[in-house]
């Protein structure tokens, strides 16, 4: 019999305190107290120590002018925009590291993963080395050195280096139609090789979770090896990789804001100079934290359906 | 029927390191090949890394500075006490693990109460000992300092919050998902902002946090949210039998989580917080962006003296040593740990 029912039937011959209902309401009315009282003891302690500052809570900051500059940017931005504009360039430019960190760092991590389960041992060892020296270090010192220790340490734009049709100086690179500023350059080289690794540890344990009765099966077939990764071991390894590959891709999307090591202005570094300018730390994080919830938001819920599509259907 | 045939040795395995390098390195054609042009690449490579490491890079930067890399600007008179922090933090997991070897876990408690005060009375001074102050502790000295308390102080909280998710009382549960999703939705430098910025703000006037204990809370409130995930995940994957045994023995709610539920689950989930403390160990460097000199901090001042501007390779590759090297030996213990369960 439940306790549930228990608790029903003997409802009335029971004191009132020896009873699980009344001690669970009881224990949901103390919480939802509790939290009440200590949101409102934060919150009054928020407003009176604004008020000791000077500063009223309000959003109305945003349309005065901004007055700093923005390094790189797509959008038509001058001193004289407002903060709203600002903080719109800043998340102009988040998405385009982002989008294209997502892509690089799929493709190195694809690579790297099916490297690690290559035939040939100096592949291997190759992919081995570079999985685990870039995912025991933090990916700050690893922008710091591209930054840094590469892409500022080219030579300058006087002389510059010509490698397969990249133009590669102190001041940017450029090449294939595109042009990249060094921040650009060293944030999308750090995030995706440093998200690279995860993704390759990802993919192997997926491929490596398919039975090795596939494998054989397709060979038995007559496939060469090539097809059968692609048509028989890839398709039913996507299942495993899916959910940990999302939780990589919020971990780039996250790291993005590590850009303001490195003067990259995108959303947290322009938020942060906001922040500096006008003292509002309760709207400007709010701003970051609604802008940063919508992308993995967004993100969890693409890969989501895509996942469901893959999904084995069962009886 | 017809007589067996007659049994003869087993084949003898050719084991010659030419057999090794045909099988691995050059069974097709296009291996062949890939190893090749590879190990060309990779042989230029090395070789030029091993030049510029021998000739032109200048590692006095390095051996000059080693003392503020690791341990910053504590007086050098009284490093004396650090190397007992030393001794003390390694005898740590030591005692507990043998403690439960020799089935009196309460001795593991006991000393690592004690060392816990010790290590605190021994670093910050004061009752005796010449106080240092906490800016003072810099370098690898506040890196694993940052990363062990903010784990250790962390681990009560995203154990409540890990029941709290799974308890039936829907308030309780709908508080604690949103704090945990928010949390981890959050940049971890997004929960730093709002450690040094926010936190003053909340809290009455007259507590006044320094910085290091402002940046420790937003480490610990972001590592309780992960915790409690992980946790959540021991949690689900125990036995419901053992939790209907232990209600059936008439074991109270509390006794049943600390004697039945907690130990098995946090068990399980050994490999995983060891895999969380390791990333825990590698964003302590992004204390470095709030004016915390840790590892990664120092590492900055010592590139900003006026003798050493530019040597951005030597320090920065052996900072990442160091941290290379506690991160991996960490990985494989942590290995160790999941193979011997």
């Amino acid at each position: 019999m439940s306790d549930r029912v228990k608790a029903k039937r003997l409802d009335s011959s029971i004191p009132v305190w020896r009873s699980l209902r009344f001690w669970q309401s009881a224990g949901q009315v103390g919480a939802a107290m509790g939290i009440a009282i200590a949101l409102g003891v934060l919150g009054d302690n928020l407003l009176f120590n604004l008020e000791q500052i000077g500063i009223r809570l309000g959003f109305d900051f945003l349309g005065s002018q901004a007055g700093f500059t923005i390094s790189d940017t797509i959008l038509p931005y001058t001193p004289a925009d407002s903060y709203q504009i600002a903080l719109l360039v800043g998340v102009v430019n988040s998405l385009r590291v982002i989008g294209l960190g997502l892509i690089l760092a799929t493709a190195i991590g694809i690579t790297a993963g099916i490297a690690r389960l290559s035939a040939n041992w100096l592949v291997r060892t190759i992919a081995q080395i570079y999985v685990e020296t870039l995912r025991n270090t933090p990916l700050l010192l690893q922008l710091f050195f591209w930054y840094f220790a590469v892409f500022l340490a080219l030579p300058n734009a006087a002389s510059p280096l010509q490698i397969l049709g990249w133009t590669l100086s102190s001041r940017g690179v450029t090449g294939w139609g595109l042009q990249m500023s060094s921040e650009f350059a060293s944030l999308l080289a750090g995030l995706s090789l440093y998200t690279g690794t995860f993704i390759a540890e990802i993919i192997r344990g997926g491929i490596q979770s398919v039975s090795r009765g596939q494998g054989e099966a397709a060979r038995s077939l007559g496939l060469k090896p090539l097809p059968t990764l692609w048509l028989v071991v890839f398709p039913q390894a996507l299942r495993a990789i899916l959910p940990p590959l999302a939780n990589q891709y919020l971990n780039l999307a996250k790291n993005s804001s590590l850009a303001v090591a490195i003067g990259y202005p995108d959303l947290y570094a322009i938020s942060s100079t906001t922040f500096n300018q006008t003292g509002r730390a309760v709207e400007v994080m709010a701003i970051v934290m609604v802008a940063y919830l919508v992308m993995s938001l967004s993100i969890s819920l693409l890969i989501n359906i895509y996942n469901r599509s893959i999904q084995l259907v069962e009886r | 029927m017809n007589n067996p045939p007659a049994s003869a040795p087993p084949p003898a395995i050719d084991r010659s390191p030419v057999r090794w390098l045909r099988q691995n390195l050059f069974h097709t054609w296009y291996n062949s090949i890939l190893t090749i042009i590879l190990g060309g690449f990779i042989l230029q490579v090395f070789g030029a890394g091993l030049t510029w490491i021998a000739t032109k890079a200048r590692w006095a930067v390095i051996s000059e500075n080693l003392p503020l890399l690791l341990v910053g600007r504590y007086p050098a008179a009284q490093s004396w006490r650090l190397w007992l922090v030393l001794l003390l933090a390694i005898g740590l997991p030591m005692s507990i693990w043998g403690g439960k070897r020799r089935r009196s876990p309460s001795v593991g408690w006991i000393y690592a109460f004690c060392a816990m005060i010790g290590i605190s009375w021994l670093l910050g001074g004061g009752f005796g000992l010449v106080p240092v102050e906490n800016s003072l502790w810099n370098g690898l000295l506040l890196t694993l300092l940052a990363a062990s308390l903010s784990t250790v102080l962390a681990f009560p909280l995203g154990v409540l919050l890990a029941l709290g998710r799974q308890s039936s009382l829907p308030i309780l549960r709908i508080a604690c998902t949103i704090y945990i999703e928010l949390v981890r939705g959050l940049p971890l430098i997004g929960i730093l902002f709002m450690a040094q910025f926010l936190l003053p703000l909340l809290l009455p006037g007259d507590w006044r946090l320094d910085r290091l204990a402002r940046a420790i809370a937003g480490l610990i409130l972001f590592n309780a949210a992960y915790l409690a995930e992980t946790v959540r995940g021991g949690l689900q994957s125990l036995p419901r039998g053992q939790i209907e045994a232990a209600k059936v023995l008439g074991l109270s709610a509390p006794l049943r989580l600390w004697l039945i539920v907690l130990p098995q689950a946090i068990r399980m989930v050994i490999p995983a917080i060891v895999g969380q403390f390791i990333s825990l160990f590698k964003d302590t460097s992004l204390l470095a962006l709030f004016a915390l000199a840790e590892l990664t901090g120092i590492a900055r001042s010592v590139l900003a003296q006026p003798d050493f501007v530019g040597r951005y390779a030597e320090v920065y590759l052996f900072i990442g040593l160091i941290y290379w090297i506690v991160c991996f030996t960490l990985s494989q213990v942590s290995r160790q740990l999941e193979v011997r369960d």
